[in-house]
């Protein structure tokens, strides 16, 4: 059985820069990821991320998963393991793996999960229709595979997430009716909002979606809007044509791996959900195995490179490695609270403080 | 329908082959997602559910939902958002659970 | 809108100058007349020439203007969450910034380009790009057609992946209201 001393799981921006990070400490590194290329969800983002010159702000997202995935292609002591699925993780510090054609078993003395997370459901009558899309799903169709999700799109939330995916499909040609949002308040940055604005989307705040109308797949949707108790308001009902409901209304972390590794595992709601437990360094109930990104904690792109840099220091200063690795992860530790002290951080803030109570924080 | 020009982004298809859907010719590049070809193509009911029979599209496109399994070649339970196309595959409906042949 | 309704915490530590963006802004994604009044330079700017209008209204981790002005005239981020300090007196109205802008938030206006005319510069990420001398439909920041505007450069960047930034005119009393536009795709596509 092939040994590593860190093996990274998920080659998103998170796990990325956990491998460069750790490679760069001299640790030999695994890097596992389920799909064929590099970049996770960078590949579709192609707006300009937001942060400073260290998290590449200023620099579209597909830009960012060019730059970092030749980083780690040119990166000595890298065993690159595209097309790899994992499938648990054992006692012996055993991964196992499964590959196209067989399954395999890697020994790390070190895990970084950094498996991101997944689009969640919203309840409302026909949403398994054919149309009803989450908001991933359009941006992969859209801007990886260069496929068109609808002729018109309904937009459901007004978070970062909702506000980008209906600036990317005008950008993609694709008419976007609205942006509705369950809340009284545009959730996402306003700037981003603004751009969606003067494009002419209106956007529905206090509203959410009823149904979808179409026997096969979606022909319209029926909004409607909501009392200050978040309740429908009947009577209020409005058909908005349309041939795409998009779901944009969060994340959920994956952690299944961690489950099932035995982390202990928190529901931290301000964190999208069920996270490991980690502190600073990222490092889990389990000694041998960190987390970092969105896995750890739904947040920006921004915020998951630089976590990713942590736990790829931290596992390497663990095992012994050590070139200027103490001023590394300061810096990174830096960073990573200057990203989250302002007003949009206050709910990961929030969120961790809850998590190092224990989770469960309600 | 396709994205023939994109102000950010260029797309570099695959070479154009031909495959079948529920019997009927149509035409993906090679190494796109199968969801992403037919949905290209038009088609978006992939699939009806085990009890009700209800119409199911692709959700994720990712490959993590299920929500797109197909039959592809026979084999049942297939993620088209993630199973690459190649040429002559034969792409079928599916049914419920599906079944092994 | 009244101070009660600004949200505190939008005033961070060195924040403290400038209040957070207005209640109408959160609500409906367009800033109130007060919030565009923070951002808007001094009437004797303005006599000056082009300027930068950074409208940037709510404290996010963000900071590449800073960097992107070869000027000074958009100071280094003492938070990076702070909004933009911006000096306008040192600022020449190139326009750097309105590519970098990863909010596409900056505008160059200058209200003297031509009697009874103003000048704006804006990003535009959408195809096709407008040619030089076209006349497109001039829209608000609500995306209402307002009027009309004549395209009079289109900065194309050497990368596609890169903002490219469009030389509109439109009429004085537009200066104000004009922040995008709409290029039919039949002309020149």
């Amino acid at each position: 059985m092939k040994s590593v001393e860190i093996a990274v799981v998920g080659a998103g921006p998170a796990g990325l820069s956990a491998t460069l990070a750790a490679a760069g400490q001299g640790a030999s590194v695994a890097l596992i990821e389920r799909d064929e290329h590099l970049g996770g969800q960078l590949v579709k983002q192609t707006h300009k991320f937001f942060g400073s010159a260290r998290q590449e702000a200023g620099t579209r997202g597909v830009v960012i998963a060019r730059r970092l995935g030749q980083a780690v292609r040119e990166q000595a002591g890298i065993d690159l393991r595209l097309a790899t699925t994992v499938l648990g993780y054992y006692s012996d510090k055993v991964l196992y793996l499964e590959e196209p054609d067989r399954l395999a078993k890697l020994q790390a003395e070190r895990a970084i999960f950094a498996t991101g997370a997944s689009e969640r459901m919203l309840i409302f009558g026909n949403n398994d229709r054919p149309g009803v899309y989450g908001a991933g799903a359009v941006q992969t169709l859209m801007n990886v595979h260069g496929v068109m999700p609808g002729r018109r799109v309904l937009m459901i939330g007004a978070g970062n997430i909702g506000l980008i995916v209906s600036y990317q499909l005008l950008q993609a040609g694709v008419q976007v009716a609205a942006i509705v949002e369950a809340a009284p308040r545009i959730g996402g940055y306003l700037v981003h909002a603004a751009k969606v604005r003067r494009a002419g989307v209106p956007i529905l705040t206090g509203h959410t979606v009823k149904e979808a109308v179409g026997e096969e797949a979606v022909e319209a949707a029926v909004i409607w809007r909501l009392d200050e108790q978040w309740r429908p308001v009947p009577g209020t009902e409005e058909r908005v044509d349309c041939d795409v409901i998009c779901l944009a209304t969060g994340l959920s972390p994956l952690g299944e791996l961690m489950w099932q590794a035995g982390c202990r595992m928190a529901y931290v709601p301000e964190l999208g959900g069920h996270v490991p437990w980690h502190d600073d360094d990222l490092r889990t109930s389990h000694e041998d195995i960190y987390v970092a990104g969105d896995a750890s904690g739904v947040e920006e792109a921004s915020a998951a490179m630089v976590e990713g840099r942590i736990a790829g220091l931290a596992a390497a200063r663990s095992l012994g490695h050590d070139r200027d690795v103490e001023e590394k992860l300061g810096e990174a530790r830096r960073e990573l609270a200057a990203l989250r002290a302002g007003p949009t951080g206050e709910k990961i803030r929030r969120g961790l403080e809850s998590l190092r109570q224990g989770g469960d924080g309600r | 329908m396709r994205i023939t020009d994109h102000p950010i982004l260029d797309f570099k298809p695959g070479r154009l082959v031909r495959f079948t859907f529920e019997g009927r010719e149509i035409e993906g590049y090679e190494g796109e997602p199968i969801a992403a070809a037919l949905h290209a193509a038009g088609i978006r009911v992939l699939r009806r559910s085990p009890r009700l029979h209800r119409p199911r599209g692709f959700f994720c496109a990712i490959g993590n939902c299920s929500s797109c399994l197909m039959v592809v070649d026979g084999v049942p339970n297939v993620r088209v958002c993630v199973e690459r196309l190649r040429e002559g595959m034969r792409v079928e409906r599916q049914e419920g659970h599906g079944e092994l042949k | 809108m009244s101070a009660e309704t600004r949200r505190p915490e939008d005033r961070g530590p060195s924040g403290a100058r400038r209040p957070g963006p207005s209640e109408a802004l959160i609500r409906t994604g367009l800033p109130s007349a007060e919030d565009l009044e923070r951002v808007r330079p001094s009437a004797e700017r303005l006599t000056h020439g082009a300027v930068a209008v950074l409208e940037c209204f709510q404290r996010i981790p963000c900071d590449p203007c800073a960097s992107s002005c070869h000027h000074g005239a958009i100071a280094a981020f003492a938070d990076i969450n702070d909004l933009p300090s911006m000096d306008a007196e040192r600022c020449n109205g190139c326009g750097l910034c309105v590519a970098r802008c990863p909010g596409l938030a900056i505008f160059i206006v200058d209200e003297h380009h031509a009697p009874g005319e103003a000048l704006i510069k804006l990003a535009y990420e959408f195809l096709p790009l407008p040619a030089r001398d076209q006349v497109v439909t001039a829209l608000d920041r609500a995306g209402r057609e307002v009027g009309q505007a004549r395209v009079v450069r289109v900065q194309r960047p050497k990368e596609k992946t890169d903002t490219p930034v469009v030389w509109i005119t439109v009429p004085k009393d537009l200066a104000w209201t004009v922040r995008h536009i709409k290029v039919e795709v039949s002309h020149g596509a």
